[in-house]
């Protein structure tokens, strides 16, 4: 097999991994958008946030040590204690539950019936309230993630491949752990929602709200329910790209990521964000491999947006997404 | 005084029982639109009450304010004998009182069996942690619901179309899929806004029949708004006659035919 082939295959296996994390990120937008028709601009933030207070957990960090001691004159940061990874985990997912109690309760529920637009500038207010809240909660240096995934390259598929064509795929075990886990986590995510009670009220709200409303669903309680289950997949996002480039802020930028995945994809499909995430994350990789290094390099900061215009052009209503044909 | 008032039996044999819901000086505002005007009237257990009127008279804010989807700036809502604190829709389907809308409001994604079991929710209990986890109770559950279900697809004759998705339907099973799904929630008070506008007269038929039978079979007591006199006669024991937000006439079928109030209206005589 002629070299170049087989690096564009690595290179196509890798870009399929970072677009599972694309996919993933991109779903969080998609749930809440389904559930309530707001443009979440605060997922990404929520992935930095969750895994914030995951590594602050799992060290027995002092939270706001900043503030009280500046408040107190105290100089202390840390419990002393550590906390395995699975607890933390939980932890900070009752956290994230709270946290989606709170924005319903504070914020959306004096929204209600305003303009998409509206809601989408409180959810830009909210944020850069949740970055905030982070920083003084957390600290703003950057922290390194370990939740104990295996990480290195994965020797079974490299000796495979050496054996098979002469040259050894380098596949992260990272990578290849979030593969699982988020097709696990979107096989979840589509089973609930279609076979359990909660999950019938949640599309029914996502496809009429009167109608739900009329048959006994309280649209605040979906609301806790979905922001939460976008807490879940932040987390999960969070965990993923925290254990791979280390926890900072320039980790809420994937939410920038998704949304070329979403104009792909379309905003109200599940599918959509997931097809779209992997064509995103092997497009990007693909295009740079082969032509980027042509042309200098660095094309994956702008591929997945040039990619995601010419399609919004063709097809605005994305791979998925229901085509809008305004009635008059 | 009513022409009933509890505890009798119509002349084709069904109870009537005691006051059911009661709406006691009722009055809605849009901001300068008073869309109902200190309006009295009950409504019976086991009867069918219709509400009629001209178009705007406030009919669909009326079965609103029932369902919750309105609550309004004056008057008492009693139901059961309790007077009802302003409430959510919501919760108001969970007190037992289901309705469908004049412009259909259906999950068109969804198929025509999931339908009708969101119609369900109200009766099902089991928690969250339960469900995700999809153990005996929530499966035993969703199982004895299912056969409440399959119950009404075959009383509303709609086998042929269960798993269909409801977007895709016509406009006359639309309607009557949303009356299922009404009749699911096994309503103490049914509420049904124009159940058969837009329908050809075949339809009309069907769906009186459907609405008879429910009221019959299942002792459902209901409310129902409708514009065709001659269906409102057929159907109902006892009419509220609405005109520009206020109740111009109350009584049975031949009473309100026989009202010079209710005659002008209809006949679209200018009102001072
Ligand atoms: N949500 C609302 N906001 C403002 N005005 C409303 C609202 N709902 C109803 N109205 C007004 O209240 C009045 C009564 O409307 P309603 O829909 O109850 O009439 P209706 O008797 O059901 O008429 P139709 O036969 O056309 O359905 C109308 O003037 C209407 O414009
Ligand atoms: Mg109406």
């Amino acid at each position: 097999m002629p070299d170049q082939l087989l690096f564009a295959m690595e290179v196509t296996l890798n870009g399929l991994m970072a677009g599972v994390l694309y996919s993933l990120v991109a779903l969080g937008f998609v749930l809440i958008f389904k559930a309530s028709g707001i443009f979440n601009y605060a997922q990404g933030v929520m992935a930095l946030f969750a895994a914030l207070t995951l590594v602050g957990i799992m060290e027995g960090q002092v939270p706001f040590a900043h503030l009280i001691n500046s408040v107190f004159g105290t100089d202390i940061h840390h419990f002393g204690w550590h906390v395995p990874a699975l607890a933390a985990i939980v932890l900070t997912m009752v956290l994230m539950i709270a946290f989606a109690w709170a924005v319903n309760r504070f914020v959306l529920r004096h929204l209600v019936n305003q303009e998409p637009i509206i809601l989408f500038m409180a959810t830009i207010g909210l944020a850069y309230f949740l970055e905030g809240v982070g920083d003084l909660m957390w600290g703003s240096d950057i922290k390194t993630l370990n939740v104990g995934l295996p990480q290195g390259l994965n020797e079974t598929i490299d000796r495979v491949t050496y054996e098979a064509f002469g040259y050894g795929f380098f596949i992260d075990n990272l990578d290849i752990v979030a593969t699982v886990i988020a097709v696990v986590l979107v096989a979840g995510l589509v089973l609930f929602s279609q076979y359990t009670k909660q999950g019938r009220a949640l599309r029914a709200v996502a496809d009429d709200h009167q109608a739900a409303l009329s048959v006994g669903i309280s649209l605040n309680y979906i609301w806790v329910l979905t922001w939460s289950i976008a807490g879940f997949v932040a987390l999960v996002a969070g965990i993923m790209w925290g254990a791979k480039s280390g926890v900072q802020f320039s980790l809420s930028l994937i939410a920038l990521k998704a949304l070329p995945v979403l104009m792909l994809g379309g905003f109200t499909s599940i599918p959509g964000a997931i097809v779209g995430g992997l064509i995103i994350g092997v497009g990007e990789k693909l295009f740079e491999f082969l032509i980027g290094v042509h042309i200098g390099g660095a094309t994956e900061n702008w591929f997945a947006y040039v990619l995601a215009l010419l399609f919004l052009v063709f097809r605005p209503q994305g791979l998925f997404g229901e085509k809008i044909i305004e009635r008059v | 005084m009513n022409a009933m008032s509890g505890n009798t039996t119509t002349a084709d044999g069904r109870k009537i029982g005691g006051v059911l819901m009661e709406m006691r000086n009722i009055t809605l505002r849009f901001g300068g639109v008073e869309a109902i005007k200190d309006i009295s009237f009950d409504i019976l257990e086991g009867e069918v009450r219709a509400i009629i009127g001209p178009n705007g008279a406030g009919k669909s804010s009326m079965l609103n304010v029932i369902s919750g989807f309105y609550n309004p700036q004056v008057g008492e809502v009693w139901f059961r004998g309790e007077k009802r604190p302003p409430m959510k829709p919501y919760e108001v389907a969970r007190l037992g009182i289901a309705r469908t809308f004049q412009n259909i409001a259906l999950f068109d994604g969804m198929s025509v069996l999931d339908n009708i079991m969101t119609g369900r929710l109200t009766h099902m209990t089991t928690g969250m942690l339960a469900q995700a986890i999809w153990k005996g109770k929530a499966e035993r559950e969703e199982v004895a619901n299912r056969e409440i279900v399959e119950k009404i697809i075959d009383f509303l004759e709609i086998q042929h179309i269960r798993k269909v998705p409801v977007g895709r339907l016509p406009y006359g099973l639309k309607k009557r899929v949303e009356l299922a799904r009404a009749l699911a929630a096994e309503p103490k008070l049914l509420l049904l806004d124009e159940p058969m506008a837009g329908m050809n007269v075949e339809e009309k038929e069907d769906m009186s029949r459907y609405i008879l039978d429910t009221n019959d079979e299942f002792g459902t007591t209901i409310a129902l708004i409708e514009h065709d006199m001659g269906v409102v006669m057929d159907l109902s024991d006892r009419v509220v006659v609405m005109d520009y937000g206020k109740k111009i006439g109350d009584g049975t079928p031949d009473e309100v035919r026989n009202n010079q109030e209710v005659i002008d209206a209809y006949l679209g005589v200018a009102h001072d």
